[in-house]
């Protein structure tokens, strides 16, 4: 990735903006005067230092950041980022609004499709979506010379604070909306079927609100403080939120519907049982899934444990991390926070097909994650205790693609080898969650335990919806959001009936 | 106030046992069902303890619990008419309870409480009930009057022989499995190591076994994992696939080092904040 020092000298960034906007002004920018600006990186928190701060890593663009990066957009005609976006954000306008400077405007703009714009900016998978498709990087045949979009959307999100107002809810109907998970898709849910004047109520399990926001993604890539202002909005929208309530559990839907008097049903219920390798030793202490480890550091707090917070997490030296997503990022990246030593990511493609962001590869090789490419555990190692003391892994080599289009890993004959670690981290994906399963007969599950629906996100059962992970497997927070908006939209529709 | 504690009373030097304002609880519950509790709203920890009795009409669910660890600690000082940070629940499925026969129920220590509602339900289902039960000294022992009047039989052991027969459970157990007929059905909850011998008796005598597991959980909704147990050579999560299962099929010694996990971490929290209880107290003086 092309990069050149944040701490360039302001002014002389300013004087350049000066002259590309009184080019514009004058109607002589030309696409060539575009492609020459060069991508400003994002700003950070020092590599060294923040291996010890929980405080968020990538900083935001400065003003004059911004406005560069937005003047390097040719603008298309055809804005082939939009088609990349799962909720059809107008990228090429709300970037045309803040070359102009008006933030505002490009807030509202990215908020008619999304309502997380702060959280997209900094969590989406851009260079797979609106960044893939940008013309600038494949006239450089680079998706890191596309334009950043993601840190845009940050930028105006970021400078509106949560956003501004409280949108308007319209007068009541007198129906009742349960929304089952406060997770993306939930805040969406909740978000559009109050504003069309029904009385929501969002359940949470967990005592906090925010789902995968606040138990999974770590602070240090999205701080706690702007999902709580999401939160925040939707209370001050008159949304009731109920932490503690396990639907399915504390009460069913069949109960909520038929006593509690909710006419329409939400489900996203998000993550559910993680997934482990199947190999030798994963019963040993000190074997973690990631869902766990992130949970204990992020949600309970456990960097402070003693220090005001009572829930322990494994004091590691080494540890090795399995997996290539962003999940498996936040969890080598929380080990390094947490005072391990030596982390160690283990994944059996090559870095090519990791399905993390780039930009998280990058953070965690900043902060000295060391990561093992090609290779795969066959058994973790135990002593007499009980506990981790290694992970014998052989090493593998790419074949033919397989159906997900990636090179298929083959372990290669005879290369074991012993890894020295006491802690073994699992992020390799979650199954279904059961609990909706197990207690809400007649609703249709495919062989996988997620929720069969239709492309409006209606269920088998009348009046119930779903999406997200439950639906989906394993969806990001974008792509929770964008059902979200399609089944509320849906009960809004069906409850006007 | 939510969660408010509207009984509490010492069973013994270290075990508690309070009513819980929590009313749809209450009204969800079954016998073998627990819930997630912290004593803090914000920074406590959440820990798994099983559904002792529920009072419908009154909205609370009864707890018995043993001070050993720091949140537990914490909990046993908040007073009749305090509150608890939060209650979730109830979780987990259900004891599967039909007319099975004889039924013989075998609790050990703290273990005792949660097999209350699982005896009581087995008894009404029409089932003869054979209790046992086991602590370590006579002050210890639990719920020994509520045993005595709901079982058509009920026996007594101490480690010490301080009360009762001086035995462990394992004694009694394999002398009721020994009877002809022999026992429909056992069910065990107690300390892990108690449940697996417990177990290797019932085995030998082909006596079908249920247990209750209490292992370490987080969310106790089936997304972390932390409570996974091998059970038949697969791996099974407490909180969504159980807490009871077979127990003949439980890898006891593996449950048992994974619940040590944090042992010297616990440890340490439990004496930061006894060390931090003193302080408060010179404070007063």
């Amino acid at each position: 990735m092309p990069t050149h020092p944040v701490d360039i000298d302001m002014n002389e960034q300013e004087k350049y903006l000066q002259e590309l906007l009184t080019k514009q002004a004058q109607g002589q920018l030309k696409p060539k005067d575009r492609y020459a600006i060069k991508p400003q990186d994002m700003p950070a928190q020092d590599a060294v230092k923040r291996r010890h701060a929980m405080s968020e890593v990538a900083l935001g663009y400065t003003e004059t950041q911004a406005r560069l990066e937005a003047m390097r957009c040719l603008q298309c005609a055809n804005a082939p980022c939009v088609e990349g976006c799962p909720v059809r954000i107008r990228i090429r306008d709300f970037i045309g609004e803040i070359t102009k400077g008006q933030y505002d405007r490009a807030l509202e703009i990215i908020k008619e499709n999304s309502l997380l714009p702060a959280v997209c900016g900094r969590v989406c998978p851009q260079e797979v979506q609106c960044q893939e498709r940008c013309t600038v990087g494949k006239k450089f045949k680079d998706v890191n010379m596309s334009v950043s979009i993601g840190r845009l959307e940050r930028y105006a999100a970021d400078l509106a604070h949560g956003g501004g107002q409280t949108p308007a809810v319209a007068p009541p109907t007198g129906k009742k909306v349960a929304v089952i998970g406060s997770g993306p898709g939930g805040i969406v849910v909740a978000a559009d079927t109050r504003r069309a004047g029904h009385e929501v109520t969002l359940f949470e399990a967990f005592h906090k609100p925010g789902g995968v926001m606040v138990y999974g993604i770590p602070e240090f890539r999205l701080p706690k403080a702007i999902v709580q202002e999401e939160i925040d909005v939707l209370k001050k929208m008159g949304v009731k939120i109920v932490c503690n309530f396990i639907v399915g559990r504390t009460r069913t839907i069949e109960q909520l519907m038929k006593e509690d008097g909710f006419e329409a049903v939400y489900v996203g219920v998000g993550a559910g049982l993680p997934k482990f390798m199947g190999i030798e030793g994963e019963h040993l202490v000190g074997v973690y899934s990631a869902n766990e480890y992130l949970t204990r550091a992020n949600l309970m707090k456990a960097y402070e444990f003693g220090k005001g917070a009572d829930t322990p997490i494994a004091v590691s030296k080494k540890v090795a991390v399995l997996g290539g997503g962003n999940v498996a990022m936040d969890a080598a990246r929380m080990a390094v926070r947490l005072g391990a030593e030596k982390v160690y990511l283990v994944y059996r493609r090559s870095e090519t097909e990791m399905p993390a962001r780039i930009e998280e590869v990058r953070h965690a090789k900043e902060e000295g994650v060391i990561f093992c490419t090609l290779q795969n555990p066959k058994r973790i190692l135990g002593n007499d205790a009980g506990q981790v003391v290694g992970m014998e892994c052989l090493r593998y080599e790419l074949g033919e693609p397989d159906e997900s289009g990636r090179r298929r890993p083959v372990a290669i004959g005879g290369s074991e080898f012993v890894m020295n670690v006491d802690t073994v981290i699992v992020a390799i994906g979650n199954g279904a969650n059961p609990l909706i399963q197990q207690t809400t007969p007649g609703l249709e599950f495919n062989q996988w335990g997620n929720i069969v629906v239709d492309e409006n996100c209606r269920t088998s059962m009348k009046g119930v919806y779903a999406g997200g992970d439950i639906v989906l497997g394993t969806a990001t927070v974008i792509l929770a959001m964008g059902q979200g908006r399609i089944a509320a939209q849906a009960i809004n529709t069906d409850l006007a009936k | 106030m939510a969660y408010r504690i509207v009984n509490k009373s010492q069973l013994s030097e270290n075990v508690f046992r309070i009513d819980v304002e929590a009313p749809l609880v209450a009204q969800a519950r079954k016998a073998g069902q627990f819930v997630i509790v912290s004593p803090e709203a914000e920074a406590g920890e959440r820990i798994p303890l099983t559904i002792a009795g529920a009072d419908q009409e009154k909205g609370t669910i009864r707890l018995i619990f043993q001070r050993v660890g720091k949140t537990t600690a914490q909990m046993a000082e908040i007073p009749e008419g305090g509150a608890l940070g939060y209650v979730a629940g109830p979780l987990g499925r259900p004891t599967h309870i039909e007319k099975f026969g004889t039924v013989v129920c075998v609790g050990g220590g703290i273990g005792v409480a949660p097999l209350l509602p699982i005896a009581e339900a087995m008894k009404d289902a029409g089932n003869t009930v054979v209790s046992i039960l086991g602590a370590r000294t006579k002050d210890l022992l639990i719920l020994e009057e509520q045993f005595t009047s709901l079982s058509d039989e009920s026996i007594i052991v101490t480690d010490d022989g301080s009360y009762g027969r001086k035995a462990l459970v394992t004694e009694p157990l394999q002398e009721v499995c020994a009877r002809s007929p022999k026992p429909d059905l056992a069910v065990a909850i107690g300390p892990a190591i108690m449940m697996k011998f417990c177990c290797e008796v019932t085995r030998r005598y082909g006596v079908p076994t249920q247990v209750s597991l209490n292992t370490i959980m987080v969310d106790g909704t089936g997304m972390c994992g932390g409570c996974r147990v091998e059970v038949g050579g697969q791996t099974r999560f407490v909180c969504v696939d159980g807490p009871e299962f077979d127990g003949h099929q439980v890898n006891f010694d593996l449950m048992m080092r994974r619940m040590d996990a944090y042992k010297d971490l616990e440890k340490r929290a439990l004496q930061q904040y006894k060390d931090h209880q003193c302080k408060i107290g010179l404070d007063r003086k």
